[in-house]
């Protein structure tokens, strides 16, 4: 998911100690005392007026896209309300202290897909519906990874695909012109098809011939998340963590090194202002383009660089991101939560969502809709095959193995990268602390 | 019943204090002492497993221990980078304020205002001055000849702009606390000084210092305090990695650490022991204040 992070929440001096000890003790008082009450005796009168929350973070599109309006008139009992946090990292605090607690949780939780492997393990799984038993809802419909990833070791699945994150590349084509290099995206696509190593190669050719204060790529993070999100093997085998002997992650902090060694990276940090500035400077020709980062690009970019941007297929289809909607069981209106679920993850929903705010659809049947594989983005390369390349990434995305510490590793890991880009330590130095870090986030 | 109302009454009044005292301050102390006990994950605090004083071990000498020494000692930079300078700027800003000045009162209130903005917005607005790209101070320095300093990459440079946005917030405040503690200052001192013909240098250390003692130990403390909670400023400043205090941890306090490892992390039980040994440490300092007080009363 999105993860801008243009503003935070105020957190005074001492609040910390305080927040810490009453959410705890507030956790400790609620558990006591959450047994009663339960959904059993509301399923009485379907046309009962009800509310249904929706929590979820950054822009899912549902409102944009006019759907919960769409959803009340269909069902004139029901309004449905929707809470937003901007960051999912606020987000998913609250969320996992209300879980603690029990309590306060909305009738509709979404899940972002670095949260998955958590939610559906047994700590975590029992506070959630089974979906895959609720009316209307169909596995098949779904890309198969993606349901996988939100169904438990027996078999329970907690949460409905909303959008997956299939990988492209977006890239300047006027900087690539005056770099002597191809623009058109067919071309592009062909410079680094199938290795990511290409893609550093390409890298070096443009920054032989670039003006001076431009770079290739916009960080070599991005770079790493990618060569490890289009692997099969990521940070996990056999249900424990690996990275020290994954195969991707060795090639992907090589990989990452190599491009930050031939002065190709502008080492910037993703999604901080000086990454979001670096847009509208035109500081750098590519970044790594999961199908959400369509509106970052334009929306930093702004109006003065449209047309300049344009989008190419990635060396290897991979998943950046993606998000769930679950049903969480201490719901008021379980049975009426789960009809909405089911609802919006159909095609129709889905494709809408897709053309208002760019999510790639999880619904398989979405593809086939107008206006999914035929979409075309005004801002970013008005004539590419936009909608084609997303949809051909998110069929070819392998399934990989995940855990609950994968979304943390993946933040370790851009952290170690960036102590080489921008702290200058040494590729070993910067493994090392890495791997430090990691060690002292494991109990 | 007389004797009841007069003995108990008094008791009946001050019990609010102490029963939402016990609710919120007590109860969560000790329970965090209890929790810094055990392996805690954050959503399952109903599943505590006791490991003893594990959580402690590992911050002294375990796998987190590189980053515990880490904050500690940042803790302890920031704490001298910004308390030092704020509370000298803010008695020499208080002793101009003690003169007879037009518009005293506008500078007075001028002085709360860095205090009355939100630690949020002053944070946002320092980390933009001190962006590495477009930022304000690498433009200044600019003006000299001197390159742009990656300000919030570099060990120093980091929390020298960090402890500038404390100083910056603090000091008014401290400013009208000293003051205050001026005005109490009797007038015929100065006279009685001036008649002997100190300058205004010479009257400001031998008269005004000297009375400010137990103020000046009173702000040293609360500074103190502060300083080893600080917390919303480097987390803010950081951004994505502010959240452990940027990415080589160089401007990670304990209070960031305390944060990472509860909220990001989730392991509540590894929180609990850093607030525990915060407290801990926080006692020291109170009792070493306490010694010092001790000794400048006797010496009186």
């Amino acid at each position: 998911m999105r993860t801008s992070r243009a503003t935070r929440t105020t957190r005074s001096r001492r609040a910390v100690v305080l927040v810490t000890t009453v959410l705890s003790a507030t956790a400790l008082l609620a558990t006591g005392c959450s047994s009663s009450g339960s959904s059993s005796d509301k399923a009485a009168d379907p046309n009962e007026k009800i509310t249904l929350t929706v929590g979820d973070f950054g822009t899912f599109g549902f409102k944009e896209a006019g759907l919960f309006d769409a959803y009340t008139a269909l069902h004139p009992n029901i309004t449905v309300k929707e809470n937003t946090t901007t960051q999912e990292a606020d987000y998913w605090t609250a969320v996992q202290t209300h879980l603690a607690a029990g309590s306060g949780l909305d009738d509709i939780q979404a899940l972002e897909v670095g949260r998955i492997a958590l939610a559906t393990s047994d700590a975590l799984s029992g506070s959630f519906q089974d979906l895959s038993k609720a009316p209307g809802i169909k596995k098949d419909d779904y890309l198969p990874w993606k349901w996988q990833q939100a169904t438990t070791a027996s078999g329970k699945t907690i949460g409905l695909g909303t959008d997956v994150g299939p990988m492209a590349v977006c890239y300047r084509q006027d900087l690539f012109q005056a770099a002597g290099l191809p623009s058109d995206p067919a071309a592009v696509s062909a410079l680094w098809a199938g290795d990511w190593a290409k893609y550093v190669e390409v890298g070096k050719q443009f920054q032989a011939k670039a003006a001076k204060g431009t770079f290739f790529m916009d960080s070599a993070t991005g770079l790493f998340n990618a060569t490890v999100s289009s692997s099969t093997e990521q940070y996990y085998k056999n249900g424990k963590l690996n990275y020290k002997d994954s195969a991707s992650v060795k090639t992907a902090w090589d990989l990452a090194m190599k491009a930050d060694a031939a002065g190709s990276s502008q080492g910037l940090k993703e999604f901080d202002p000086t990454w979001q500035t670096a847009f509208t400077q035109s500081t750098f020709a590519t970044t790594i383009c999961p199908s959400w980062q369509q509106a970052n690009i334009e929306k930093y970019s702004g109006p003065a660089n449209a047309g300049k941007w344009n989008v190419a297929q990635a060396p290897a289809a991979g998943n950046w991101g993606g998000s769930f909607l679950s049903v969480p069981s201490s719901g008021k209106h379980v049975a009426a939560a789960q009809d909405l679920v089911a609802w919006l993850s159909a095609p129709e929903q889905q494709a809408k969502v897709f053309q208002k705010v760019g999510n790639i659809p999880s619904n398989q049947n979405a593809y086939a809709l107008p206006g999914v594989t035929d979409f075309k983005n005004p801002y970013i390369g008005p004539n590419a095959p936009t909608g084609q390349i997303f949809s051909t990434a998110a069929k070819a995305i392998k399934p990989a193995e995940t855990g609950p510490k994968a979304g943390d590793l993946q933040t370790a890991f851009s952290n170690g990268i960036l102590l080489v880009e921008q702290n200058g330590k040494s590729a070993g130095d910067a493994w090392n602390e890495t791997v430090k870090q990691i060690d002292s986030t494991i109990q | 019943m007389y004797r009841w109302d007069t003995k108990g009454s008094p008791y009946a009044f001050v019990s609010p204090f102490f029963l939402v005292f016990a609710a919120f301050g007590l109860f969560p102390l000790l329970y965090t002492g209890w929790l810094s006990l055990h392996q805690v994950s954050l959503y399952n605090v109903d599943q505590a497993k006791w490991v003893g004083l594990k959580n402690y071990t590992d911050l002294f000498t375990g796998p987190p221990s590189h980053f515990f020494w880490n904050a500690l000692g940042n803790t302890f930079t920031l704490g001298i980078l910004s308390t030092v300078p704020q509370l000298m700027i803010a008695i020499g800003l208080a002793h101009l304020l003690n003169y007879k000045l037009r518009a005293s009162s506008f500078f007075r209130t001028a002085l709360l205002a860095p205090y009355a903005t939100s630690v949020a917005a002053a944070t946002l607005v320092f980390a933009l001055i001190f962006s590495p790209e477009s930022g304000m101070a690498n433009w200044f320095l600019g003006l000299f000849g001197v390159d742009p300093v990656a300000w919030e990459a570099g060990e120093w440079t980091s929390q020298l702009a960090i402890s500038l946005i404390v100083t910056w917030r603090w000091t008014g405040y401290n400013a009208l606390i000293f003051l205050a503690a001026m005005q109490a200052v009797p007038g015929d001192l100065y006279e009685a000084a001036a008649l002997d013909g100190a300058s205004r240098w010479k009257q400001f250390l031998h008269v005004t210092v000297p009375a400010l003692r137990p103020t000046i130990l009173f702000t040293v403390v609360v500074s103190t305090i502060g300083a080893t909670q600080l917390f919303g400023e480097p987390f803010l400043f950081g951004g994505q990695s502010g959240h452990q205090g940027g990415t080589a941890h160089q401007y990670e306090t304990l209070g960031v650490f305390m944060y990472d490892q509860g909220f990001r992390n989730s392991m509540l039980g590894r929180a609990s022991a850093i607030a525990w040994t915060m407290f801990a440490l926080l006692l020291l300092i109170g009792l070493v204040n306490a010694l010092i007080a001790r000794r400048l009363r006797k010496s009186q």
